[in-house]
């Protein structure tokens, strides 16, 4: 199982998809996120894995 | 998985608008490679120039003053304490990202530190609540308070530039809103370069306004600069975030569509496509001695003088 975490929410995740398939099926937008896996910055078509910490972070800044 | 087209390595971004993957080492030459193009193209400042940058704490500012001085040019830092807590300590917490990088920068980079309150007795969500339509107002607000107080600094301390780090988000969201309201006048001033006036207004500068937000925090993420993730508690709802919402749909579906619009427009402001309209005249407000385009006070000075008439009254 991977662990996402995503602003304050934390959720495990059993199947090895890709980082933009997560982004997409948690209905965000992948223009507005980055994905750090295990520590390092990673892009959309990483996959998951079976096991780590993948933190989901929000791009979007301003008012 | 994309490979870097420069070494071939393990990508960690693609940037489809530029359809580019690069691995860390090579993304981060890449921004500054391109950073230092775009100061050039837009003749923003020289090495000669006293830059200062102001920093929020987020990752744009953050990363804007690391590039700055990575590249070689003398750029100082100004964090302001706006005075926001709403619960959360927002700008405390800020301040702290800010002296924390500041920390590890050369003895001879120096950081400054303004505290609205201390300044003016009111913090910006007070100064807000001096207005007609309170907690809505607080962005304006707190934009024309950073304004003001951003060219009051350089001005008394002799910087030649003004730097932020708006990026092209930022941008394209201001464009896209003074679009659906044909704002003609915001139209023709906005630029990534505003040079000074004779009327006090500092040369001001957005370097990093050819990024994509996107690429700014993931500058950030890979040079392990810690900032401020959490947003303006005070931001929650604001237009400007629902038009970058828009953009970046139609950005993930039509990659390139935020770059094209911003460059379509600066092009369009290049081969004189808008028309220059007519241009208040600026003159010097006659209590703080800023630029202003309104006789008498300018807006800053026009927003604080309840607060001054209340303590008028009190001491009477």
């Amino acid at each position: 199982m991977v662990k996402v975490i995503f602003k304050n929410a934390e959720l495990e995740i059993p199947g090895n998809i890709t980082i933009r398939a997560l982004i997409t099926d948690l209905g965000l937008n992948p223009q507005s996120v980055l994905a750090v896996k295990d520590g390092k910055l990673v892009n959309n078509e990483t996959r998951l894995g079976h096991q780590g910490e993948v933190k989901l972070i929000s791009v979007i800044s301003g008012g | 998985m994309h490979r870097c087209r420069r070494c071939a390595a393990d990508s960690v971004i693609n940037m489809r608008q530029h359809r580019l993957a690069l691995c860390e080492a090579h993304f981060v030459e890449w921004i500054e490679q391109i950073t230092l193009r775009f100061i050039k193209k837009h003749r923003m400042f020289e090495p000669d120039d006293r830059i200062l940058v102001a920093v929020s704490g987020g990752k744009d500012s953050l990363s804007l003053w690391r590039i700055l001085l990575k590249l070689g040019f003398q750029a100082d830092g100004l964090y302001m304490d706006l005075g926001i807590d709403a619960g959360c300590s927002y700008s405390k917490r800020s301040g702290e990202y800010v002296e924390k990088f500041a920390q590890n920068l050369s003895p001879n980079v120096k950081l400054h530190v303004l505290d609205v309150a201390d300044i003016y007795g009111k913090t910006v969500p007070e100064m807000a609540s001096l207005r007609r339509g309170g907690k809505k107002k607080s962005c304006s607000v707190c934009g024309l308070v950073k304004r003001h107080e951003m060219n009051r600094v350089a001005r008394e301390l002799g910087y030649t530039v003004l730097a932020t780090g708006h990026n092209l988000d930022d941008e394209a969201a201001v464009l896209f809103g003074n679009v659906l309201h044909w704002e003609a006048e915001y139209l023709v001033r906005q630029s990534p370069m505003l040079p000074a006036d004779g009327v006090g207004l500092t040369k001001r500068a957005k370097p990093l306004a050819r990024f994509y937000e996107r690429e700014t925090a993931a500058y950030a993420i890979i040079c392990n600069i810690e900032y401020m993730q959490e947003e303006c508690p005070f931001s929650v709802g604001a237009t400007s975030l629902r038009l970058k919402e828009v953009l970046n749909s139609m950005e993930n579906s039509s990659p390139g569509t935020k770059l094209q619009f911003y460059f379509s427009f600066l092009r369009a402001k290049e081969n004189s496509l808008l028309p220059e309209g007519q241009r208040p005249e600026l003159r010097s407000c006659e209590r703080c001695g800023q630029a202003t385009g309104a006789p008498g006070l300018c807006a800053f000075c026009r927003l604080l003088e309840p607060a001054r008439a209340a303590s008028r009254l009190g001491q009477d």
